[in-house]
């Protein structure tokens, strides 16, 4: 740090297409960064950042104060939810939040106690001493997502690291109309911009913090370049010229390096990481301070508003709340936009909260920014071509969008559409392409969900089939297991009967031999059943009666109701027990019976 | 002359050879006209065709039987029908059923006797649990095919559409706007047609 810091200006190189649309930013760039004060109620969606919505860990009534986490990150992309004051929780439940489907969300009311209140915080002002995974794991207790536009959970980008990162780059671009936050923040807190700059390269274990601009934002450069020599941070200064959309991470990239981040891939496979100036801050606060992402920088601008410029909102607080403090006359305006002109979309309830990517909240006039007129038919001008600046086709995108060809728009790389609207923005016709392109990617998705949806169907109902086919081959095999041994044992026996070789005959024999001796048992009225037989029954009749009695008195315990039936049933088994008794002791005392003697002679 | 004669014929032998000898090596197994046929269908496992399954309706296809079979499909699957075997789209035969919105089934497990006898109707064991014990569905894997729903002795089963979440949400197709050509507006074709 004693070092004198090595600042350069580097070489900018060109971004093909982009559009030069009216900035209006001097309306909200004149004025400090103000606050915002609290609400009374403040609603925190638990998805205010891409990935699995967070996992609520406080209950109904409890009371928590100010940056205690009220939800937990899951899983792998994900960020926790804190409390923005101290207060008390007064429910949990579905809120409208700003999204453009206007559909309902899980939210946490949190009922402000005025008194705000910090919980224990452990700054780490000697952060190079600790390791670089606790600090990341700090990003990720902290709820710190990029503050750009997208909210992707900021650990995430540190601890992917299948690829050496060589360089940090800050996005400063702030290329949208309008929007100022970045830019009042690097002129009031370039410190705090820079030392998170030098934390996220410390994480990274890259060489070089580079900082892409836009030139409409000279005192913002100044204050940046005095504040790294001051705290002596080397840094290379990309000065790009002021054209929408310079600010998208994968413009920039290609402005400052002339490299483009390959599809599908991600800018570390350029060995860079790109950071937006307020998450840097946020990452500085989280680190030193243990202050979670709790409150942001936003702009609220346009001509309906009195005081357009930027202030400092807590997290969760309502639109209306913001708007209200900057003096907005709804009357003049028909929508309340969030986000920017080109970007933004119009907010469905102003009730909703502003959430951790609120960067922008615009409410023009309607002369200011009209209502879209009617479209005309496409007059294939290719102006959209040439505005493109990812170099798609945008009016092949159009047609294949427009008769949901998803197949053709697949082909022209719809997913490579960055949806920044420059080809909408320079249409003659005004032909709402990027609506289009919307649409036609929501079917591309949910037709790539339905086909992976089909292909396991398919495959359940193939296993189950085979399954049940396995079933049924095992019951075939069983039931001619069980007629063949029934066979043979009817093949022995017939043996055993006759000595004759012919199973049909023995068979035949057998039977006859049967009906003989059933005649034979009829006129003489008595069977002669082995004493073995007897033997058995003897003993089977004993265990039955064993059982019963122990069945009994079970009974007699546990449901007295069952008794008597059981009673007679016992009764009935011993009078068996009885008679097969009755009929062994006869069998001893009588002659040896005809099967014995069969048997003696066989053996 | 003769040469050039003797010299093809042995090209022809040899290379008749190779091309019977891989027609025959590399066959490939079972019919793929099937597979693509059952790709483009949906996988409910309905059997609203009148086949006990889409494999089978996808064979039955092969053989000749109509595209316009398969409600859960519905206009699209058609098209994609008449596109792969090159035949003109028929619309929906009404017979089979309705072209419907998704659903899922839902046990009111609170009513569920346990008789198993859903878990033997649902064609991709969706359905969870024993002999009388509670079932369920797991939602992910159900296709919304009804066959569960006839089978169930208590009524207990109800097919209940899939409801669009903050994920599966995505931007209408915009309102077409003024249509300046004569022949674009819709209203001039069906006069015309």
């Amino acid at each position: 740090m004693t070092a004198q810091a090595v600042i350069v200006t580097d070489k900018v190189f060109s971004l093909k297409g982009g559009i030069h649309p009216d900035e209006r930013k001097t309306l909200s760039n004149t004025t400090p960064i103000a606050e915002v004060p609290l609400p009374s109620v403040l609603v925190l969606p638990l998805t205010m950042h891409l990935g699995a919505p967070a996992d609520p860990v406080v209950s109904v009534g409890s009371t928590v104060r100010k940056g205690d986490v009220l939800a937990t990150a899951v899983g792998g992309i994900s960020a926790a939810v804190h409390a923005p004051t101290s207060g008390r929780i007064c429910a949990i439940e579905e809120r409208v939040i700003a999204h453009e489907s206007g559909l309902p969300a899980p939210c946490i009311l949190l009922e402000a106690d005025g008194e705000d209140d910090w919980r224990a915080r452990y700054g780490l002002p000697n952060w190079r001493e600790q390791p670089v995974d606790e600090l990341i794991q700090r990003l990720r207790d902290c709820g710190v997502v990029g503050q750009g536009g997208a909210g992707f959970p900021t650990d995430v980008k540190y601890r992917n690291k299948h690829k050496p990162i060589t360089t940090l780059l800050i996005n400063a671009a702030e290329c949208e109309p309008y929007i100022t936050a970045d830019d009042r923040l690097m002129r009031e807190h370039a410190d705090e911009v820079l030392q998170g700059a030098v934390i996220a390269k410390h994480l990274l274990g890259a060489s070089t913090i580079r900082l892409g601009i836009e030139d409409n934002k000279p005192q913002a450069l100044v204050a940046m370049r005095e504040a790294a020599g001051h705290l002596g941070i080397d840094l290379r200064i990309s000065v790009v010229p002021t054209k929408y959309p310079s600010g998208g991470e994968r413009q920039l990239i290609q402005l400052v390096t002339g490299q483009e981040v390959p599809r599908g891939g991600l800018p570390s496979d350029l060995g860079i990481v790109c950071q937006n100036v307020g998450t840097l801050a946020s990452i500085y606060r989280a680190v030193v301070f243990d202050e979670p992402l709790i409150s942001r920088v936003t702009t609220v601008t346009g001509e309906a508003v009195d005081a357009p410029g930027n202030y400092e909102v807590r997290i969760g607080t309502p639109i209306e709340t913001v708007l209200n403090q900057a003096g907005v006359h709804l009357k003049k305006a028909d929508r309340v936009i969030m986000g920017g002109p080109m970007m933004g979309f119009a907010i469905p309830d102003i009730t909703a909260p502003l959430m951790k990517t609120t960067n922008c909240l615009l409410v023009p006039t309607r002369k200011e920014l009209p209502r879209p007129m009617p479209d005309n038919p496409c007059i294939r001008c290719g102006l959209c071509e040439q505005a493109c600046p990812v170099n798609l086709l945008p009016q092949q995108l159009f047609w294949a969008s427009k008769h949901r060809d998803l197949d053709a728009a697949e082909l022209h790389s719809i997913n490579d559409c960055i949806e920044c609207g420059a080809c909408a923005y320079v249409c003659p016709s005004r032909i709402p392409l990027v609506q289009y392109y919307r649409y036609a990617k929501g079917e591309l998705r949910n037709e790539q969900e339905e086909q992976i949806k089909s292909e396991r169907a398919r495959a359940r109902f193939e296993a189950r089939q085979a399954r049940l086919e396995k079933e049924r081959l095992e019951k075939e095999a069983r039931r001619k297991a069980r007629a063949k041994a029934a066979a043979e044992a009817r093949a022995a026996k017939a043996e055993s009967g006759s000595g004759e070789p012919d199973a049909q005959d023995d068979a035949i024999k057998a039977a006859m031999a049967r009906a003989k001796a059933k005649k034979a048992g009829a006129t003489q009225n008595t069977a002669e059943p082995s004493r073995e037989d007897l033997e058995k029954a003897l003993e089977l009749a004993a265990t039955k009666v064993k059982k019963a009695n122990e069945r009994l008195l079970v009974a007699e315990q546990e449901s007295p109701a069952m008794v008597p039936a059981l009673r007679k049933a016992l009764t009935k088994l011993e009078e068996k027990h009885a008679t097969a008794q009755a009929a062994l002791e006869n069998a001893a005392h009588g002659e040896p019976t005809r099967t014995e003697v069969k048997k003696e002679t066989d053996s | 002359m003769w040469i050039a004669v003797v010299t093809l014929l042995i090209l022809a032998a040899v290379l008749g050879g190779l091309l019977g000898f891989a027609s025959v090596r590399f066959r490939p197994e079972g019919n793929p006209i099937v597979d693509n046929i059952d790709d483009i269908l949906p996988q409910t496992q309905c059997g609203q065709c009148g086949y006990p399954g889409c494999r089978p309706y996808a064979e039955a296809i092969a053989n000749g039987d109509k595209i316009n079979k398969c409600p859960p499909g519905g206009e699209a699957t058609i098209q994609a029908l008449a596109d792969l075997l090159d035949v003109e789209p028929e619309p929906l035969d009404a017979e089979h059923g309705e072209e419907k919105g998704r659903t899922v089934a839902v046990i009111r497990e609170d009513e569920c006797i346990g008789c198993t006898k859903c878990i033997q109707a649902c064609p991709v064991d969706a359905i969870l649990g024993a002999a009388k014990q509670m079932h369920t569905v797991i939602e992910s894997e159900c296709t919304g095919c009804d066959l569960c729903v006839e089978p169930c002795p208590v009524d207990c089963i109800d097919m209940v559409p899939i409801e669009v979440t903050l994920r599966s949400w995505h931007w209408d197709k915009p309102e077409p706007g003024v249509s300046l050509i004569a022949t674009d507006q819709p209203a001039d074709r069906e006069r015309a047609a």
